[in-house]
């Protein structure tokens, strides 16, 4: 009786089986993610704090160039993640030359990304005399959450273009497998989606409130 | 032997046509947010906007990019409620916090 009442919790979770169907990586990288998540949600939080305690925010991102630039930005890196995705899905099917290819396709609208912010960034600098502990209005919290915000996520981009370098290096010179591939995409993925929250609060809000 | 193994474990999934609309999808979205900010909306309307449609434009990325949706449930049990409820927390601690100090600026 009791055997057959224990058989069907033998399940997964019974040891010996993995209950998530992932491999180690795959899971280890979606924990770091969600680990990660948090870490920019208290960020875009605090900047949401500090702009709302702040009666006389400053908003010097105009359409030109600034929302023009994050626009391009948000594209640039909505496509690498299409690129991202079309590698993952060749390498599954064990096509590896075309897999590098994607990546590298990827790992341009990385490049492509930074330099537009860093573009970004050296308008604010120079042009709106912006930094992280000054600017004209007087609100030193602006450049601070401003940048703090931007730089951890463009850290985050520029991390990711050096992995999918070494990820495509390795693959051409057939080393590593489709689930390396894949947690990889992962990673770049996640960065893409921070920026769905970065792009609309603080640059899209400049523009009306 | 590993060309095999790669193919055999990535039989479910998202066809490529299915990642090229979803890339529309989102390129659509942001074009959507980038009007509505230069439109004549209540503020309230266009934040709610905003908000929705990024949450929206996440979840799809999560969903097909990051292949959550061909997962078993019990990963997605794992790691995402208690993100959210993570984030609820945060939420709990700052926004009535600056709420009140949005209704003390001098007008």
């Amino acid at each position: 009786m009791s055997q057959v009442n224990t058989a069907p919790l033998a399940s997964v979770w019974d040891g010996g089986r993995s209950p998530y169907a992932v491999n180690s990586k795959k899971f280890g990288m979606w924990l770091f993610i969600i680990s990660d998540a948090l870490t920019f949600s208290a960020l875009l939080m605090a900047y949401t704090y500090v702009r709302l305690a702040t009666p006389n925010w400053p908003t010097p991102f105009h359409f030109s160039p600034s929302i023009i630039f994050s626009t391009v930005m948000t594209f640039c890196l909505l496509s690498s993640s299409l690129t991202m995705v079309m590698g993952v899905h060749a390498m599954n099917h064990g096509n590896r030359k075309a897999a590098v290819g994607w990546i590298l396709a990827t790992i341009c609208g990385g490049l492509a990304f930074v330099g537009l912010h860093l573009t970004e960034w050296l308008n604010l600098i120079r042009n709106e005399h912006v930094t992280p502990f000054d600017n004209p209005w007087g609100v030193p919290l602006f450049g601070g959450t401003f940048f703090a915000l931007t730089g951890l996520h463009m850290t985050h981009v520029i991390i990711g273009v050096i992995y999918l370098g070494i990820i495509a290096f390795a693959v051409g010179r057939g080393k590593f497998k489709a689930e390396d591939v894949e947690v990889s995409g992962l990673y770049w993925h996640f960065v893409d989606l921070v920026w769905m929250f970065i792009f609309p609060l603080v640059y899209l809000m400049s523009a009306k409130i | 032997m590993s060309a095999h193994t790669e193919v055999a474990e990535h039989v479910n999934g998202a066809t490529t046509k299915a990642f090229v609309n979803v890339w529309f999808a989102l390129l659509f979205m942001t074009g959507v947010e980038v009007f509505l900010a230069y439109e004549q909306i209540p503020v309230l309307i266009f934040l709610t906007a905003l908000v929705g449609l990024s949450v929206i434009k996440a979840a799809l990325i999560i969903a097909y990019f990051m292949h959550l949706k061909f997962e078993k449930l019990s990963l997605f049990l794992t790691l995402f409620p208690m993100l959210i409820l993570c984030i609820m927390l945060m939420l709990l601690m700052f926004m009535p916090d600056s709420s009140r100090l949005m209704m003390m600026r001098p007008r």
